[in-house]
């Protein structure tokens, strides 16, 4: 996300790097450009007036930074400004200490509040805490039974007292059992509404007072357009959004409605939905965000994901192998299998710096799994010593994986190219990227 | 259906209000100028792009209205909307996509996550029902939790046959059995309902291509109309949906749902000046009546008159 806008900034910057001097003129040039890219990244158009305004009085009071060249200091500026904007500090759930936590989960329909359920669940548990879920949308067909699915799926307990037809009573209800389960959290999921539906925001209204929730979460989906910020207003004058999960964020959207939101309601975003797991569902991180918008990428969220997917101990190993050059096709099978745990390659390649092209060059994992079917298809002394692959073999490697043999060729050229980089570095760390097929720039 | 014409008018345009409010109450208040000058352009503009327009469509509309003011066709700030009406109207109107008839006529839809899909299955099933047609509903969504008993409830409420399997199970299957059973049970309409995906993932959208070629090869020249659902509160990413989706299975036209809720239905104009790709329907509202075809005409005068 947020590439469309990275590349519009980076852009209005360009005019103005290599200048020695900041002038009106050019600072107001500069300013289009955000405004312009803002505005294209869905940011409502009272929020991007007003975050222009900000940015010019910031520009206006600051005396010219000697160590930094104008664009870094408009850049840092900007940056500087969107990390407010989006949040400053990061937040998580805020936990009644005196009694089961209350999580009400809000938003319009489509925008992903059941799976964010489950996922907030899933969250909350591995932190260890005891969740419990409840769904009170009688409206939608089977929207019950999805939450009940999901709780399956995760060993989620999820109440579901099926006699029950009237959204505040089925809270009720929950709020009892909560002892039976011995669940210390309820997340209850809400009907999607439309903020102009009188009654449904009504319904909405009781169900609050009913239960009286901790946290009063607000679930939008990342492609929303200049609508998010009408809405998020609405939802908080009828209930008081207490925070923010952005959903959908995988996708190519350029996310402003996260801006827009923030700004208008005053929540924090609190976690952000990306990817169709139920795992995939991170804490949202302001800073890394804008540096991310910045074009800085997002490299602390990339090693955090590595240090999540790897074994230590199988890395350290590793490690190892490839500074005594010791490195062969079975090793390599590891690593790629790591970077595999880690997610969606594509996902991953968006988060280093540098890395917008990554998009148009369609890297996905079904690149990993031609490169592993390659791989399996060899025999043990060939994974072992990849020189002893003539070009016979060349191609009953590829006809047992259903590659040609210009595939196998390019994975053997590569893994030569990548022995001949480990030997060159002594000590080996994280688990690396291989290298790919068309992946540009790095 | 037996809305009249006057009917029809009547729910799109309260459907659409809250856009009309918000574009005519701006224009409006510039019609209350004397002068049709570069601030009031400005004014518009900034409307325009409040409304979802998006950018590119919002500076072609401006540049028209400019070239016409200095051409002279455009001599009083009353003429504005009338002029912008037409323009629209213009936009709007892109030549059909998809074929006519087909028994069955087969109905391929796809989309987001979240866009409406389902629902609008389930619409669009009941409106054919009310035609005395029969209809046939795959659920291919096997991905979803409770996917499918959603979709099997819309069947039972609208009366339409329901081709199922197991979840988790072989989406393509699904489409092979609901194109075997439609054939074999003469049905008017066969509706393939999809798992909502985000255009972005490639295995997914390569999933959607093979759905599609097995339904080809079951019918030729089936399906007949591929629609693309989209949440008519999705801002500028609306028009890489309709692009990418387009590129993996070629679109015959546009839902977009959800419109009433939001005061950006300027969005449609963007998508369809963007992508040519016609709007099919759009619904306005709770209730199947809400669902409508798309006319253009009809669509530029609620929002603007």
């Amino acid at each position: 996300m947020f590439e469309q806008l990275e590349s519009r900034l980076s852009d209005a910057f360009k005019t103005i790097r290599g200048l020695s001097q900041l002038t009106d003129a050019n600072m107001a040039d500069a300013l289009r450009e955000v405004r312009l890219a803002l505005l294209d990244a869905d940011v409502n158009q009272d929020v991007v007036k007003s975050f222009i305004e900000k940015i010019r009085k910031e520009f206006a009071g600051e005396k010219v930074h000697k160590a930094l060249n104008p664009a870094q200091q408009v850049v840092k500026i900007v940056h500087d400004e969107l990390v407010q904007l989006l949040g400053g500090r990061q937040s998580g759930i805020t936990m009644n200490p005196k009694g089961p936590t209350i999580i009400l989960m809000t938003g319009l329909q489509g925008s992903g509040k059941t799976t964010t359920t489950a996922k907030l669940s899933l969250h909350l548990k591995k932190e260890g805490y005891r969740p419990m879920m409840v769904s009170a949308d009688v409206y939608r067909p089977a929207a019950r039974d999805q939450l009940t699915i999901l709780g399956q799926q995760l060993q989620i307990p999820v109440h579901h007292p099926a006699e029950l037809a009237d959204p505040v009573k089925i809270c009720k209800s929950a709020i009892k059992a909560l002892k039976d389960e011995k669940a210390n959290v309820l997340l209850v999921d809400t009907a999607g509404r439309l903020q102009i539906d009188d009654s449904l925001m009504v319904e909405l209204e009781k169900i609050k007072k009913e239960i009286a929730p901790s946290e009063v979460l607000f679930v939008a989906d990342a492609m929303t357009g200049q609508q998010a910020a009408d809405v998020a207003k609405e939802f908080h004058r009828r209930v008081t959004i207490t925070g923010v999960i952005l959903t959908k964020l995988d996708g190519d959207a350029r996310g402003g409605a996260a801006l827009s939101i923030k700004s208008v309601v005053g929540a924090p975003v609190k976690f952000t939905g990306i990817g169709e797991k139920l795992e995939q569902f991170e804490v949202f991180h302001p800073d890394r965000m804008a540096q991310r918008i910045l074009g800085m990428g997002d490299l602390l969220s990339l090693i955090e994901k590595a240090q999540d997917a790897s074994d230590e101990k199988e890395a350290e190993a590793l490690g190892k192998k490839m500074a005594a050059g010791d490195f062969d096709l079975n090793d390599f099978m590891k690593q790629l299998k790591m970077v595999k745990k880690m997610g969606p390659l594509d996902q991953l390649m968006g988060m280093l710096p540098g890395m917008k092209v990554a998009k148009d060059a369609k890297i996905d994992d079904g690149e990993l799994k031609k490169v592993e079917s390659i791989i399996n298809s060899m025999t043990k002394e060939e994974r072992r010593n990849h020189q002893v692959i003539n070009a016979g073999r060349k191609i009953r490697i590829a006809d047992g994986s259903g590659a040609q043999v210009s595939d196998v060729n390019r994975l053997l050229k590569q893994f030569s190219q990548m022995k001949l980089v480990m030997k060159s570095i002594k000590k080996g760390g994280m688990p690396g990227m291989p290298p790919m097929r068309g992946r540009p720039g790095l | 259906m037996a809305d009249t014409k006057e009917g029809l008018f009547a729910r799109l345009k309260s459907g659409l209000a809250k856009t009309h409010n918000a574009l005519v109450g701006k224009i409006a208040a510039i019609t209350g100028r004397v002068h049709l000058d570069d601030e009031l352009l400005e004014e518009l503009e900034y409307a325009l792009i409040a409304a979802d327009t998006g950018m590119p469509t919002t500076m072609e509309l401006i540049d028209q209205l400019k070239a016409a003011v200095k051409k002279k066709e455009l001599t009083s700030v009353d003429e504005v909307r009338p002029f912008l009406t037409k323009r629209i109207q213009a936009m709007l109107t892109v030549p059909p996509k998809g074929a006519s008839g087909g028994k069955p006529h087969v109905i391929l839809m796809t989309g987001v996550n979240g866009a409406g899909k389902t629902t609008t299955i389930g619409k669009l099933s009941a409106l054919y029902a009310a035609e005395g047609k029969s209809v046939l509903l795959a659920a291919a969504d096997t991905f979803r939790a409770a996917a499918i008993e959603q979709l099997a409830e819309w069947g039972k409420r609208t009366g339409a046959d329901l081709v199922r399997h197991a979840a988790g199970s072989d989406p393509s299957a699904v489409a092979f059995d609901a194109m075997k059973a439609g054939i074999a049970r003469g049905k008017d309409f066969i509706i393939i309902d999809t798992a909502g995906r985000l255009h972005t993932r490639n295995n997914l959208m390569e999933e959607m291509k093979k759905i599609r070629r097995i339904i080809d090869r079951e019918l030729p020249g089936a399906p007949h109309e591929t629609l693309l659902v989209v949440d008519g509160s999705t801002g500028q990413n609306a028009i890489n949906q309709v692009k990418e989706f387009n590129r993996s299975v070629p679109l015959t036209g546009i839902v977009i749902t959800k419109l009433d809720g939001t005061s950006k239905g300027g969005a449609v104009i963007g998508i369809v000046n963007e992508t040519k790709i016609p709007i099919r329907y759009i619904g306005v509202g709770e209730s199947i009546e809400d669902l409508q075809p798309f006319d253009p005409a009809l669509f530029s005068e609620a929002l603007l008159q």
